[in-house]
């Protein structure tokens, strides 16, 4: 059996990625051998798999999408309906909500509650407005009789983007459980593991987002 | 709008004997089981021990109960379908069409989401913790949530037995037929969200375990000194987390089409049916081997333990295991070579098909070679395994007939197709979970089941399998198409009554499996498994008690080995007492009960009841109380409970006096036999 490494003796994690060594582990080979890992990586990354799948669940509707988007069935394509002075203030407002997000989890780090809930309030508020904006934009085209049901390339532009809007939406429901539990419960271990996975989550949002800003309504604006 | 939406008394089908007495014949025995239960005061243990438990063995344990309970259902329907057929020529035999249409289609979906997934998944609750030398998955409220979800799905799909109907277009809805406009009924809407129910439980499910296995091992597992069980099980769970979000978003399509007028796959305004078939199969496919890839797992412990030889190819198992994994999602529109893809895009996805049998090809021959040169034993799981590998090799082969797109313009949707899915679903996914389930209950419940019924129950499942199916090859050559109601051809009515025939075979391979718990429970007391390691293992799972305690290992294990507890078990006898001596026993926190599964069940059983009536205040209700129920965990503040460290002694000395007897008891016959030897 080999002599314990200067990691292993040091007790630090040579790989950074959270599988510290337990004691007396016989040999380290950063294959995730040195035992269970802790609670903080454990739920971290089981979060990280759920929105890998998530990303795929939008995947698919990007791919009716991209399908769709020349059944027309008479009705207006999508150089006629977007507006990109109106995307470019949603994806401002989702952009700035990451970072206010981002100013959050510094609060958190620190253990600060006032900085953390302001920043929280920021984030939703944001968040808030860009599903004020998308609605205003949903609401707009239904009145001109360009609903999902007027043909299947704007089922698939509600699909999409309406399912984005609705993870916001969920995302909000959480962040104010989130400024409701930070104040009632403190900063324990188990309130800063779920505010590692509302982050994660609200950031994969806005990545999901950058995907649609791109190919709905950029592409889209070229698409004839 | 009414108060309860499109339900209305005409849902129930009074005018239709047969449904209505099944159902009712199941209510009763349901409601008399419930009578009993609560009669004999067994309410506040099952309330405590099982349904609010967290413990991955009881889950597993209650995922199997479901899925054997859905298999009698399944079966029911199996029997009726081939009873038809053999009635149903030149004459209308006793099911009408409406009926037979969601005969098939229930036994279709029962058999597949609510049989042989959460067999293979209640299997992987129960092992993959104590092989990978753990307390418990990563999550284990939430696995608690994925069963009651699983249970929650069954009992809507039942429950369109006695309330409306079931979807009649088979086991996939394929619109434009599921479409609103040609099936205003609520049979496809029962369909999907039961479907929609289960499948987020089951990809919960795949997140926990790919998190429990890629982050929670005991120390010293490396990824290549797991046990192909979970290496298996994390392909599959892989896959969940891969495909089952694509189930999720078609069905959910479909719904947005049925509920509010989309036109995702309509035949009006643009939609697109194909993409339907394109999207289910990017999901179905996968599924195919989130089904068989455990099995294989089974397989592989079940042959190496009873050839008492370490697994042979353990590394290219990982990788055929793997290479399976990735290229299962590349062969999805073998399912459709007739749409019209042309002759290039066919070729590919032929081509593709025929490369996966090349990993599934390797595994057969390390299972062959694992035998060979072995002392092979002959236990009911080994026969499980041999009748599989011959079983599945036959299965296979008609599968890469199928792949070469010229022969299936020929053979699909004709009983030829249906016999092969049959061949490998039988062969290797049902047979797999029997070997696992006789192989692993005495860790479960702490006793052996009877060899002798268990072999019975062996000989009439795989000799009922080929009566019932061999059959259908020669249908399927002979023209006859999969669902026909009735028919006309005479050539074929002798066959399909040799079907019949082994159907009734495989009923009494079923009646044997009964016996053979009924038989098993009432002698349990001679048949004690008091080592915990009644098969001779190699893996940890056998290092622990059977059945193991809440903790299932007082001290994680040490692994210096690809075979853990064979290593041990070696050094032992080397030096004729246990490996370890006594450790300092401290304190373990388990995670409390939690009835978050349960409550989370029940809701979801009454917004889907709700959403398929078109009941929207109770929808509303169903959903706040869901986000309730969110709230109401996410304030818990004791979510772990401590087991004193005495309680862990106690435990554990009575282990390790059971294996030190064993391991007496072992050197002692061996001194005796040497002596008679002299």
């Amino acid at each position: 059996m080999s002599a314990p490494t200067t990691a292993l003796r040091t007790g630090r994690d040579p790989y950074h990625i959270g599988h510290a060594p337990a004691a007396g582990v016989p040999e380290y080979t950063g294959h995730g051998a040195g035992g269970p890992a802790p609670k903080r990586i454990v739920v971290g990354y089981g979060f990280w798999i759920f929105i890998l799948s998530d990303v795929i669940l939008f995947s698919c509707f990007f791919a009716t999408y991209t399908v769709l988007i020349h059944a027309r069935n008479g009705g207006p394509g999508p150089q006629e309906i977007f507006d990109l002075h109106g995307t470019a203030l949603e994806t401002a407002c989702l952009l700035l909500s990451s970072f206010a997000c981002g100013l959050t989890s510094l609060a958190v780090a620190r253990r600060n509650l006032l900085w953390s809930e302001i920043f929280l309030a920021v984030t939703g508020l944001l968040g808030a407005a860009f599903i004020g904006l998308e609605v205003h934009e949903f609401y707009g085209l239904v009145a001109r009789g360009d609903g999902p049901t007027r043909s299947a390339f704007l089922t698939s532009f509600f699909a999409l983007v309406g399912c984005h809007g609705a993870h916001v939406t969920a995302g909000l429901l959480w962040l104010g459980t989130m400024m409701a539990q930070f104040p009632a419960k403190g900063f324990k271990a188990s309130i800063r593991h779920r505010y590692l996975c509302f982050s994660l989550f609200w950031h994969a949002l806005d990545i999901i987002w950058i995907g649609i800003f791109t190919v709905v309504y950029l592409i889209g604006k070229i698409t004839p | 709008m009414t108060l309860l939406g499109r339900l209305t008394w005409q849902a129930i089908p009074f005018h239709e004997p047969l449904p209505l007495f099944s159902g009712l014949g199941v209510l009763i025995t349901v409601v008399a089981i419930l009578a009993w239960v609560v009669a004999k005061g067994y309410v506040p243990y099952l309330w405590r021990e099982w349904i609010t438990s967290v413990d991955h063995k009881r889950i597993g344990v209650m995922y199997c109960i479901l899925a054997s309970v859905m298999l009698l259902r399944g079966f029911i329907d199996a029997i009726m379908m081939r009873t038809q057929q053999v009635m149903a020529y030149d004459a209308p035999g006793f099911l009408p069409p409406s009926h037979f249409d969601q005969v098939f289609s229930a036994h279709g979906t029962i058999m597949i989401f609510f049989v042989a997934m959460p067999f293979v998944i209640g299997l992987m609750n129960l092992v993959v913790p104590l092989q990978l030398g753990v307390r418990d998955v990563a999550f284990p409220t939430l696995n608690s949530v994925s069963f009651w979800l699983t249970a929650a799905g069954a009992l809507l799909v039942n429950l369109s037995l006695v309330i409306g109907e079931f979807d009649r277009m088979g086991w996939l809805p394929y619109p434009p037929l599921s479409e609103l406009r040609y099936s205003p009924g609520v049979g496809v809407d029962y369909y999907c969200w039961s479907l929609q129910i289960s499948g987020v439980g089951t990809l919960m499910t795949g997140i926990n375990f790919v998190t429990t296995i890629l982050k929670l091992r005991a120390p010293g597992m490396h990824y290549t000194r797991m046990p192909m069980f979970c290496w298996t099980a994390l392909a599959s769970n892989l896959l969940i987390v891969a495909a089952f979000p694509v189930l999720t978003a078609t069905l959910a399509m479909l719904l947005l089409d049925r509920y509010v007028g989309f036109h995702f796959f309509t035949d009006t305004a643009g939609g697109n049916s194909m993409m339907f078939m394109n999207l289910i199969w990017a999901w179905g496919h996968p599924e195919v081997y989130i089904l068989a890839l455990p099995a294989f797992g089974i397989y592989s412990e079940v042959v190496s333990t009873f050839s008492c030889k370490p697994l042979f190819g353990y590394r290219s198992m990982i990788y055929a295991t793997m290479a399976i994994c990735i290229i299962s999602f590349m062969v999805w529109l073998h399912h459709f070579f007739t749409m019209g893809a042309g002759a290039d895009v066919n070729s590919i996805f032929g081509i593709a098909s025929m490369i996966i049998a090349v990993p599934t090809g390797v595994k057969i021959f390390n299972w062959l070679f694992t035998m060979y040169g072995g002392y092979v034993r002959f236990r009911t799981p080994m026969l499980w395994s041999i009748g599989f590998i011959v079983t599945f090799a036959i299965g296979g082969l008609t599968g890469v007939l199928l792949a070469v797109p010229p022969a299936d313009f020929q053979l699909h949707n004709s009983l030829f197709l249906v016999a092969h899915f049959h061949n490998v679903i039988i062969g290797a996914v049902i047979f797999g979970a029997f070997a696992g389930y006789t192989y692993w209950f005495p860790k479960a419940f702490g006793f052996v089941l009877d060899e002798r019924l268990g072999k019975w129950a062996f000989w009439l499942w795989l000799i009922g399998f080929w009566v019932a199916w061999g059959p259908g090859y020669v249908l399927g050559l002979e023209g006859m198409t999969r669902r026909l109601q009735h028919y006309d051809v005479a050539e074929w009515h002798p066959w399909l009554v040799v079907a019949e025939g082994g159907v009734v075979i495989i009923l009494l391979g079923i009646i044997a499996q009964i016996a053979q718990i009924v038989v098993s429970v009432r002698t349990r007391e001679q048949r004690r498994d008091v080592t915990g390691d009644p098969w001779d293992g190699r893996n940890l799972e056998w290092a622990t008690a059977s059945p193991p305690p809440a903790f299932n290992f007082a001290v994680l294990p040490d692994v210096t080995d690809q075979e853990p507890y064979w290593d041990m078990k070696a050094r032992a006898r080397e030096i004729g007492q246990l490996t370890r001596p006594e450790p300092r026993y401290e304190p373990i926190h388990m995670p409390r009960n939690s009835p978050t599964g349960f409550v989370t069940a029940f809701l979801a059983v009454v917004t889907g009841f709700a959403l398929i009536w078109h009941i929207w205040w109770l929808v509303l209700l169903g959903l706040a109380g869901a986000y309730a129920t969110f709230v109401v965990f996410a304030w818990r503040d004791h979510d772990e409970e401590l087991i004193p460290a005495e309680e862990v002694a106690r435990i554990d000395r009575a282990n390790r006096a059971a294996r030190s007897a064993a391991l007496q008891h072992r050197q002692l016959r061996r001194e005796t036999q040497r002596e008679s030897a002299e």
